[in-house]
């Protein structure tokens, strides 16, 4: 069955001018590739979120040093770029090898698919920190006066009344950071992770044929406008409370 | 650690000039993809901004392509492509320098997000402006420099300033093409040193450093753009 698939597949796909030998050769790779850039976007992203979320609180609600420390933070990894952040981690961490062989950690830094999702994950951390920080000081201040009125705990008062209406406010910065963070991970084709460019990159080493280029490029393009138009719908499912009703 | 310093001297014992050489590598990739991605970003916001269905429609098909297309593989096949694509039509084998092919990757990548961002700057400038130009007896193009240009270019400088931002760090995706910007001065320096932390940082910091600047100059360009509408009191 699965193999009558793949057959009609490929015959579809060279009747649209693109090379079946080519696609039934490399093809599985790019697929296998296509899971990893998916793994890495996924793991990356929702860690990322939930450290985004104290950090864009202590950006705003920090004393001085803690704001200061967070400040610095959030410049570095966004004012430098994601290349430069992966090279740091990836070759860096050598140089530490026996402080991490000590705390059992050189395995993680030895394998690039890690270095590549700490990198990842500590830069769009810094990107979702910045939007959950504008979202909640876009939260107006008798909100939070009236959660105290109430008799809510500061904490309370952040967990279901401020976050709430800062996420809805962020909801569509934070899909572009998701758009964003699919692109970028083609970074991760640079040291040696077989992501989906990556996969592509060996393809072309051993083939030649410069098609495999504009699979990964409409493998992508597929991957970012599918992702751009679900989180639409999304979000404007989310704040349809936020929206004046339609006569 | 002073070592790690003596590392970072200028002459033939030290790195200090090789990444100087790498940073202006790097501003001038970048400040060479200016005039083109600004060019194209126009020319695309034109044409979303046009009447007829075609235009509109090749003006989004652009800016989905360059926006959504990771800014690696717009390098990748540009590089790859372009010398392939130029022989297919001229039969000409031409080599293309990865200075000329990060040029127009970045390029085509700037033109796709400024054509968004003075799309909304085009946008913003209310018709009754050039109206009124007009009824004062001022030709098009007079009307356009003075009155139409400087509300545009307020509206859009904080957009390109950001846009400008991301070229700056994205440059250093051309080091991939051999392009010997401060990234790929950086690796050599790591290569011959073993030291890639210190290296790396430095670079991080010099990068850092051109963002600073950059950022600056770009308040200035607000500032003053702002200059008419700051006794409009707000």
């Amino acid at each position: 069955m699965e193999a009558a698939l793949g057959h009609a597949l490929l015959t579809i796909w060279g009747a649209l001018g693109f090379d079946a030998e080519l696609m039934a050769r490399y093809g599985p790779r790019v697929v296998d590739g296509l899971w990893t850039t998916l793994g890495l976007v996924a793991v990356s992203c929702t860690v990322g979120f939930l450290l985004a979320l104290p950090l864009g609180v202590a950006l705003v609600e920090g004393g001085r040093i803690t704001r200061a420390l967070c400040l610095a933070f959030s410049t570095f990894f966004r004012g430098t770029p994601l290349l430069a952040q992966v090279f740091l981690v990836y070759y860096g961490a050598g140089q530490f090898r026996d402080a991490l062989d000590a705390v059992g950690l050189w395995g993680v830094f030895r394998d690039a698919w890690w270095c590549v999702v700490i990198t990842f994950t500590l830069n769009t951390a810094a990107y979702q920190g910045e939007i959950i920080r504008g979202g909640v000081r876009s939260v107006a201040r008798g909100q939070s006066e009236a959660a105290a009125a109430l008799g809510l705990r500061r904490g309370q008062t952040y967990l279901t009344v401020t976050l709430p209406q800062a996420l809805a406010q962020g909801l569509r910065p934070l899909g572009n950071e998701l758009v964003l963070m699919i692109k970028a991970s083609s970074i991760a084709s640079v040291v040696t992770v077989y992501d989906v460019l990556g996969a592509t990159k060996y393809a072309f080493s051993r083939s030649y044929d410069f098609e495999v280029y504009l699979w990964a490029a409409l493998i992508y393009l597929v991957l970012v406008e599918t992702v751009r138009r679900v989180w639409n719908l999304l979000e404007r499912r989310a704040t349809r409370h936020l929206r004046p009703r339609e006569a | 650690m002073t070592d790690l310093f003596a590392l970072l001297s200028f002459g033939s014992e030290g790195w200090g000039d090789d990444l100087a050489r790498g940073v202006a590598v790097t501003v001038a990739l970048a400040i060479a993809t200016l005039p083109l991605g600004l060019a194209l970003g126009l020319g695309v916001a034109l044409l979303k901004n046009a009447k007829g269905r075609v235009a509109r429609g090749l003006g989004e098909l652009y800016t989905t392509v360059f926006r959504g297309l990771p800014e690696l593989l717009t390098i990748l096949i540009v590089a790859f492509g372009a010398p392939r694509l130029i022989a297919a039509l001229t039969g000409a084998t031409v080599e293309i320098n990865s200075f000329v092919a990060g040029v127009v990757a970045l390029g085509l990548v700037f033109g796709a997000f400024s054509s968004e961002v003075l799309l909304a700057a085009i946008r913003a400038v209310p018709k009754g402006q050039s109206e009124s130009a007009a009824a004062l007896g001022l030709p098009r193009r007079l009307a356009f420099r003075l009155v139409v240009f400087p509300q545009l270019w307020r509206v859009a400088l904080p957009g390109l300033s950001n846009t400008w931002l991301v070229l700056l760090k994205d440059t250093s995706l051309v080091s991939v093409i051999a392009l010997a910007d401060l990234t790929r001065q950086t690796n050599l320096a790591v290569n011959a040193t073993k030291q890639p932390f210190f290296f790396y940082l430095v670079a991080c910091l010099l990068y850092l450093a051109l963002s600073g600047l950059s950022t600056a100059i770009a308040r200035w360009l607000e500032a003053r753009a702002d200059r008419g509408f700051a006794a409009a009191g707000r």
